[in-house]
């Protein structure tokens, strides 16, 4: 007798089986899978490059089943650069934290966008510094609490949280920056659809992409997963506000933020 | 091809490209400008990569990316240049990656000046950057060395899978003298580069990086690189003689263009009766210590004298290599000052005279 079950749901051939050393609730996992169903749809695989960042997400290069570079903190774009420009038939990409991207790599990943390099940068915003043990980051909110800030953050003295997307987006060069977040799934729906159009951008060599992905970190927001999942909802959500901030289709941003 | 006038920096590009080098990246810096715009010029003629970067951390690491295709990439850059590099650097030769950095040296610390300086000399051949790890480094003292070796620089970057360090003066930068670059650079056959990041077509992925969280695993990448370092001080160490006799009571070691002016001053010093011969060590890691060791126990030798464009680096290194056989006495000039001819003559009058028997003194 035949059997009437289907499997509908399986790894993407873009990720191996292995199991990921990230915290339970943690939002990283997700968006290496939409990631990786990005490259699948569209084919891109076998031709494909990751640039992995000092992070939680350092191992990436573990868990993703294409060529993979581990870069020193923040310079992933920089690495990003010298292979692209070198092979601009592959498809590049680099994973980075709040940490790596708008601290210490703000240089690399600004001047990669303004010279409108031809790869795509996931950047995973958990408004805190994860693998060092919850520090402050740029992005982390006013009153937010971490190791270095125990006070809460005290913009007098260390400013507002940078709102990478839309400083990008002041930029003169054209870009495909969109803000999405991962937290139920229509948003991660969403997400997904951006990251592969970002791919998508790349492929057809029209311009640099970069896709920021509001994510979670119970165990440095001291949170339970599903605290945590709150708290990006009503906390980071009102301060990040999601949508698209740039894309050379409609020159005119939908929301009209800078 | 025949012998062209060249400036060292256009020189250095030139034989870049018979290399096979054709993705450069670089930010600005004097004295060593001439090669960026000169690969400006060239890279869009033959279909190369030429790209200015925002800074030279960026640039070291748009290099670290390059290298990883498999492609023959390099740099050029000045002393505080090639110090924002090391992070990279340290990085590319924890992932074995081959590329080639020129530091055309000006004088230090800090912002310093840009006349011609050997002050990396420490930065260059003991690690610059942090971690157990050396780079491979070849000093030229005219612009057809240079030219010579900076086409070796990428054969032995490959051999290795390391970083190769070309560092020179100010002066090898911006002299011009005739050199010859050949066509195309003949070299002996290297391996596939089967660890380069080319798509996972057909193969597993590669995964080009340094980090090892298991000890185990770290200790064993280091042995790798530390067996390579052994390798390159067996097969790689270069170094020139200069009227070397069974005469010479004295024993002058300088690299760069400090040698050639310790020759003229050896020419003059021979008018004067005085014979000394020359040591020019090329390459500086790894440095060529037993061949000093067999310059310097020489039963005719009674000084070394170490010549320098900074205070006393390389100094440690003949040191090292004497092991307190000879007496060494150093001279050297800092700040972009260049110590002339008749200074090194003057260093090498007094050694001389000291060891003149005083005249009415009997030996007891
Ligand atoms: C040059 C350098 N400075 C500091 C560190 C230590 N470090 C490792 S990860 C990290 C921050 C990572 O935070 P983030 O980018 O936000 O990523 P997350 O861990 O939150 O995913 C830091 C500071 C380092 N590895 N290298
Ligand atoms: S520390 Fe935070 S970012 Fe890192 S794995 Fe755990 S939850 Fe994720």
């Amino acid at each position: 007798m035949e059997s009437k079950e289907k499997i509908i749901f399986t790894r993407p051939e873009s990720l191996t089986d292995r199991i990921t050393h990230y915290c339970p609730g943690c939002t990283h996992g997700v968006i290496h899978r939409l990631v990786a169903e990005a490259l699948d749809n569209l084919g891109v695989r076998e031709k494909a490059l990751g640039v992995a960042p000092v992070g939680c997400s350092v191992l990436a290069y573990n868990y993703f089943n294409c060529d993979f570079l581990e870069a020193p903190h923040g310079r992933a774009p920089a690495l990003a650069t010298g292979f692209k420009r070198l092979r601009p038939d592959m498809i590049v990409f680099t994973y980075q934290g709040d940490g790596d991207l708008a601290s210490i790599g703000m240089s690399e990943i600004i001047h990669s966008a303004n010279r409108g390099e031809k790869f795509t940068t996931i950047f995973v915003n958990n408004a805190v510094y994860g693998m060092t043990g919850g520090q402050m980051a740029p992005t982390t909110l006013e009153g937010q609490i971490t190791t270095t800030c125990p006070q809460g953050r005290n913009v007098a003295q260390t400013g507002q949280p940078i709102r990478m997307v839309e400083l990008l987006a002041a930029l003169v060069t054209p870009a495909y920056l969109e803000r999405v977040a991962v937290h139920t799934p229509q948003h991660i729906i969403k997400a997904k659809r951006a990251i592969q159009k970002a791919f998508k951008y790349q492929m057809e060599a029209r311009c640099f992409t970069l896709i920021e992905v509001l994510s979670t970190c119970p165990t440095n927001w001291g949170k339970t997963p599903e605290e945590a999942i709150n708290w990006l909802e009503d906390d980071l959500i009102p301060y990040y506000p999601l949508g698209c901030k740039k894309d050379p289709e409609s020159l005119e941003r939908d929301d009209g933020a800078v | 091809m025949a012998k062209i006038l060249m400036k060292g920096n256009e020189a250095i590009a030139e034989a870049a490209i018979k290399a096979g080098a054709t993705n450069y990246f670089c930010y600005p810096i004097t004295p060593q400008n001439e090669v960026a715009e000169y690969m400006s010029k060239r890279m869009p003629e033959i279909d190369g990569v030429f790209l200015q970067g925002e800074s030279e951390l960026a640039v070291a690491n748009m290099l670290f990316g390059a290298s990883s295709t498999g492609k023959r990439v390099f740099t050029t850059s000045s002393s505080p240049g090639i110090s924002l590099m090391q992070e990279a650097i340290s990085y590319m030769a924890g992932a074995q990656l081959p590329v080639v950095i020129v530091n055309i040296m000006r004088g230090g610390p800090g912002l310093g000046g840009i006349l011609p300086a050997q002050s990396d000399y420490f930065q260059a051949t003991k690690g610059g950057g942090h971690g157990d790890y050396r780079v491979l480094v070849l000093a030229p003292s005219t612009i057809q060395e240079a030219v010579d070796l900076m086409m070796l620089s990428f054969h032995l970057a490959d051999k290795y899978r390391n970083p190769v360090m070309m560092i020179g003066d100010g002066m090898i930068g911006q002299m011009m003298e005739s050199v010859e670059i050949p066509e195309k650079y003949t070299e002996p056959e290297l391996p596939p580069k089967t660890w380069a990041a080319t798509g996972a077509r057909g193969r597993d992925p590669i995964i080009i990086k340094s980090l090892y969280l298991d000890p185990n695993l770290l200790e064993d990448n280091c042995s790798i690189l530390e067996e390579k370092y052994d390798r390159m001080k067996k097969e790689e160490v270069r170094f020139e003689l200069y009227k070397i006799a069974p005469k010479n009571k004295l024993l002058i070691i300088a690299y760069g263009t400090m040698a050639r002016i310790c020759q003229t001053a050896i020419d003059e010093l021979e008018k004067e009766g005085i014979s000394a011969g020359l040591f020019r060590p090329i390459s500086l890691f790894p440095f060529p210590e037993d061949a000093i060791y067999k310059e310097v126990t020489k039963k005719n030798i009674s000084d070394v004298l170490v010549i320098e464009m900074s205070t006393a680096q390389m100094c440690e290194d003949v040191e090292r290599a004497a092991v307190g056989k000879k007496p060494i006495t150093f001279f050297g000039r800092t700040g972009g000052i260049v110590p002339s001819p008749e200074e090194v003559m003057e260093q090498a009058r007094k050694l001389t005279d000291k060891r003149k028997p005083k005249p009415g003194k009997k030996k007891a």
